[in-house]
């Protein structure tokens, strides 16, 4: 029998279903792993200890009383702290937003709530989910379970890191540019990004409206589609969400791929590419080839141009964003001596931003300012038709695509973070399924030198339960998803010098 | 394409940071190098290509306008810095 913080959403909800287990066992066990292990992985922001098991009692209270409870009855969940907990702070790992405390939830932690899930805490991220190694989070930084000197990946590391090491069972992340698929990969655990409009952005705390989306983190397919099941879905306080009915994504998963058309694009296999994620991505697509999937190759041709067609049209986004963070209605306010109200707002923002959140501001203000709005941001939304015209055009011929996650395994803390742009280029796979509104899932491909390599899937949009049933007939026939990391093992203070 | 010191100050005024004077410095650098990298954008050819703002074919999205009550006042006005009763303070706009 593995410990019960190592159970899979279905086999705990089986478990607490038969009343073999409680909704407070279950909470205390992942509450006692985040004891044994948080000091050196640090995934959460805040932990909600006392709530978190009122809450499962009251789960168990009813359960024993005979209702009819949620399909996530008492699992126990870790949510991003960029998604708005009703008196729960709320931080975005940003000191301007330190002490807030949303009046609300967002639609996804309500949906959760309602499906009966049991909320462990807030986690970690690069502040205002800008970066791709957690590195940004005014707090600390996130390590990553598999190797405690390497960054987790982000920005939703405090997730990806907590789902790795058993401290949740799940966990929901926001992906902007990369933000929950790339941790995934890092940190073998699977992630989806939904297509836009198939969760409600609603309560989530907004970087650039026009990519951000909510997605699933979880050690299996079947859990991310459990999760999945019960955030998707339109919400009238989101008029993006988009009204189209949700289907029933447990229920996607036959295991058969036979025929089915992958293409490999070959603009995803270039230079810059580690030979060791090249060749567990190469091996992972033998395997479905040998499921009966037919492999092809196939181009998407503007692909080089994601990154910077991305690093134009979110900074412009973020930088109407966030203007909002102006020390009068919460967050953070300057206390001392100010001229006059722009400067009390300036001197404001200025201490409560980070510096990757201010040079994002300045490139976006910088792109949208007169003079070179046509030069950037118009060029970059033409880029954006460009590339979703490759995804289409791909599409027509394949119906799923097929490519590493990130360029590289986990990187060292502390690597990246003197070059802004070697930082962005991690998402040079990741940008374009979001640029063009398509859902993606990382899913454990291999290893490359005892770290994880994640697989990238990409489908068309509102294919959400062809990616996951691709990835769980990938599951039935690899065991890279069951491995625990070892570095957890070790003693506290007995880990490695590097 | 580099950016001078006196549009990295033009961009924070736009921007409302009040800068410190070694991050404009390092900024004029951060941001040249990072544009000389998204200047490959300007060499595809795309004066026949339409923009797009939003991947969603959606048209405007209206409900009926039916005022619902939503949170209580007190809750959202004590996340406000400065507040007296259901009232935010807030500084002279003006003289």
């Amino acid at each position: 029998m593995p410990e019960l913080w190592q159970l899979s959403v279905s086999e705990a909800a089986d478990l607490l279903r038969r009343r073999e287990i409680s909704a407070v066992e279950l909470t205390r066990a992942h509450q006692e792993r985040i004891a044994q292990v948080e000091g050196n992985v640090r995934a959460f922001v805040t932990t909600l200890d006392d709530q978190a098991l009122r809450d499962a009692e009251r789960l168990d209270q009813r359960r024993s009383e005979g209702e009819q409870l949620g399909p996530l009855a008492g699992i126990p969940i870790a949510i991003k702290d960029n998604l708005c907990t009703r008196g729960v702070t709320t931080t975005c790992s940003s000191r301007i937003l330190e002490h807030f405390t949303p009046p609300y939830d967002a639609t996804v932690v309500a949906r959760l709530h309602e499906a009966g899930a049991v909320i462990l805490g807030k986690t970690n991220l690069d502040e205002f989910a800008m970066g791709s190694s957690t590195e940004n989070s005014a707090f600390f930084p996130t390590r990553n379970p598999w190797d405690l000197g390497r960054v987790p990946g982000g920005s939703s590391g405090g997730s990806a890191s907590a789902v790795a090491a058993g401290e949740a069972m799940v966990a929901l992340g926001s992906d902007t540019g990369g933000s929950v698929r790339q941790p995934g990969a890092l940190t073998n655990t699977v992630a989806l990004k939904p297509t836009y409009g198939r969760v409600s952005r609603f309560g989530l705390v907004a970087f650039a409206s026009s990519l951000d989306q909510i997605g699933p983190f979880a050690r299996s397919a079947r859990d991310a589609a459990l999760l999945l099941q019960a955030i998707a879905g339109h919400d009238p306080f989101d008029s993006t969400s988009v009204d189209a009915p949700v289907p029933d994504y447990a229920a996607a998963l036959s295991g058969d791929i036979k025929g089915l058309r992958v293409g490999v694009p070959a603009e995803y296999f270039v230079e810059g590419v580690e030979p060791g994620v090249r060749q567990a991505v190469e091996e992972a697509i033998e395997t479905l080839k040998a499921q009966g999937a037919e492999v092809g190759e196939c181009s998407l041709p503007h692909t080089r141009y994601g990154v910077a067609a991305y690093y134009i049209i979110a900074p412009a986004e973020c930088s109407a964003n966030l203007a909002r963070y102006d020390g009068v209605k919460y967050g953070f306010a300057l206390r001392g001596e100010a001229d006059d109200l722009i400067d009390f707002v300036s001197k404001t923002r200025a201490h409560g931003f980070g510096a990757e959140v201010k040079r994002r501001i300045m490139l976006g203000t910088y792109a949208l300012s007169s003079g070179y709005y046509d030069a950037y941001y118009l060029q970059a939304e033409k880029m954006r038709t460009l590339i979703k015209q490759d995804f289409d055009q791909a599409f027509e011929q394949f119906d799923v695509l097929v490519g590493p996650t990130s360029p590289t395994v986990a990187f060292e803390l502390g690597a990246k973070t003197a070059d802004p742009y070697a930082m962005y280029l991690n998402d040079v796979f990741t940008i374009p399924a979001n640029l063009a509104g398509i859902p993606g899932i990382s899913i454990p491909g291999g290893f490359s030198e005892g770290l994880p390599v994640g697989l990238q899937l990409l489908a068309p949009a509102f294919e959400e339960a062809r990616l996951l049933r691709v990835a769980d007939a990938f599951e039935r026939v690899t065991d890279y998803h069951t491995r625990w990391p070892e570095a957890l093992n070790a003693k506290r203070g007995a880990r490695k010098r590097r | 394409m580099s950016i001078d010191r006196e549009t990295v100050d033009h961009v924070a005024l736009l921007a409302r940071l009040a800068l410190t004077e070694k991050e404009r410095e390092q900024l004029k650098e951060q941001l040249s190098a990072i544009l000389e990298h998204i200047n490959v954008i300007s060499e595809a050819d795309t004066s026949q290509v339409p923009a797009t703002a939003h991947i969603l074919p959606l048209e405007n999205v209206m409900r009926a306008d039916k005022a619902v009550p939503w949170s209580d006042t007190a809750e959202l006005v004590q996340n406000a810095p400065s507040h007296e009763d259901s009232y935010i303070r807030v500084r002279a706009v003006r003289d």
